[in-house]
């Protein structure tokens, strides 16, 4: 796909994610959150008391549990639709002393980010950090019978304030997608304005048009 | 994505480590997952520190906001598909088996006896606790004198109202003075999620003796073990004495 789409009345437009990617991202969502309202249920009194079933509630937030790392992993490891996906998470791995400046709120207009910026970056990150704690220990719930009660009641500590956290997380997630929406937009049809790419991601963006003549 | 395009031409992709800057993401992963390892070696005391330390704080907490974080709440646990409600007016306590006369009690019949308070921490085998809960309702030793207990009989046997639950403890543990048939909690009637309008409370142990939804108590000559203890837990539940726990206890 080339980067710009020609076309007379509409605004240049740039692609951000590619197919496979928004496939990723949107079955993760959709699992993510049934993670999340299974997890509230068994979690918060008044939901438990409303929904009952708590038997039923735990086998869904088992099964969402196992599958919600099966898309990230399968487009990473795809040879050719991966390439996207695998070029994001370099991308999104490495900080440089932009990134460390845009953190530290120095400059950020001059600095700007690349096709994420830091704050990205630090999401991607906490999230694959807290996921991969949350999958651990939440097999360990799971198999509880095998594991040694001191043990076990680390595990429900961890994974109680790891889920908390992922909820932040994706909750701030949510609330910047929906208050951006170029940046929604990105992620559901896979491409953005020329002009979005530029004030949000100058260092990613295409060279500014060439002045009206 | 609009009108078909062709394939780029496909660049080599830049070996691992190419890119320019830190691993900084790599680093925060590991280290969230060197945190989460840590949590789980030493969870246990940490969680019990802040249950006793901020435990009475955020209950004191009148927004509820402080219900939000894992913090001495309640966990509410049913084993079947709902918390099951009956109307207090409709209530009725049947104590049969091994007695003088099966009786029928009603929850005006209790509250008209003699009642106990307890204030105690409640313990779950699962590790949660809740710091100084006040319960209040009749010691069964008292339920158990009015119904006259035949000399044959061992132990006593709960059943909820759930249809599932069963609990039990041996005569000489139902006739301690800190276990109760109790229809207040906080200072409120007992709510459906909470086991209401009537269970059972046995101050000194795991929170599983303490049958929810209590509808029948029956006299047996032997304990008739109930449904976690079918599952492996112990069933003398002693908080800090049993299951392989270590909890101070109630």
């Amino acid at each position: 796909m080339s980067s710009t789409l020609a076309s007379p009345d509409a605004p240049a437009r740039r692609v951000r994610f590619d197919a496979s990617e928004r496939v990723v991202h949107w079955l993760t969502a959709v699992v993510a959150l049934g993670l999340i309202a299974t997890g509230a249920v068994m979690y918060l009194g008044p939901l438990a008391t409303l929904v009952g079933y708590r038997g039923v509630v735990r086998v869904v937030h088992f099964w969402c549990g196992v599958a919600v790392p099966v898309p990230v992993v399968l487009g990473l490891l795809a040879p050719r639709r991966g390439r996207a996906l695998r070029a994001d998470a370099r991308e999104l791995e490495r900080f440089d002393a932009r990134d460390r400046a845009w953190l530290r709120r120095r400059n950020r207009a001059t600095v700007g980010a690349g096709k994420f910026n830091a704050g990205q970056k630090l999401n991607s990150a906490l999230l694959l950090g807290s996921g991969a704690v949350l999958f651990a220990t939440g097999l360990m719930l799971h198999f509880a019978v095998h594991v040694p009660v001191d043990l076990r009641t680390g595990a429900t500590f961890v994974h109680d304030w790891f889920a908390l956290g992922v909820a932040l997380l994706v909750t701030g997630h949510i609330a910047f997608a929906l208050r951006d929406p170029g940046a929604l937009g990105g992620m559901l049809t896979g491409s953005v304005t020329e002009t979005w790419a530029r004030r949000h991601h100058p260092r990613w963006a295409g060279p500014p048009p060439p002045p009206p003549r | 994505m609009s009108a078909p395009e062709p394939e780029p031409e496909p660049a080599p992709e830049p070996a691992p480590g190419a890119s320019p800057g830190t691993p900084v993401g790599r680093r925060l992963v590991l280290g969230l997952i060197g945190l989460g390892a840590v949590g789980v070696a030493t969870g246990a005391g940490i969680q019990r520190w802040f249950d006793d330390n901020l435990g009475p704080i955020a209950a004191k907490d009148s927004t509820g906001l402080a219900s939000l974080l894992p913090l001495g709440n309640f966990r509410l646990y049913t084993v079947t598909g709902e918390f099951p409600s009956v109307a207090n007016a409709k209530y009725r306590l049947r104590v049969e088996g091994l007695i003088e006369a099966p009786t029928v009690l009603t929850l005006a019949d209790l509250e008209a006896m003699p009642a106990t308070d307890l204030t105690r921490d409640f313990q779950c085998v699962t590790g949660w606790r809740v710091a100084d809960v006040e319960w209040r309702g009749v010691l069964l030793r008292d339920l158990l004198d009015l119904v006259g207990v035949s000399p044959t009989a061992k132990a006593v046997r709960f059943t909820s109202f759930d249809g599932e639950y069963t609990e039990s403890l041996t005569l000489e543990q139902a006739r301690r003075d800190d276990v109760l048939v109790a229809y207040r909690l906080q200072g409120a009637p007992i709510g459906a999620d909470h086991g209401g309008p009537v269970r059972l409370y046995v101050a000194p142990m795991y929170g599983y003796k303490s049958c929810k939804w209590l509808d029948t108590i029956e006299l047996t000559d032997r304990v008739m073990v109930g449904y976690w203890e079918r599952r492996g837990y112990d069933p003398d539940a002693w908080v800090g004495r049993s299951n392989g726990r270590t909890d101070s206890a109630t």
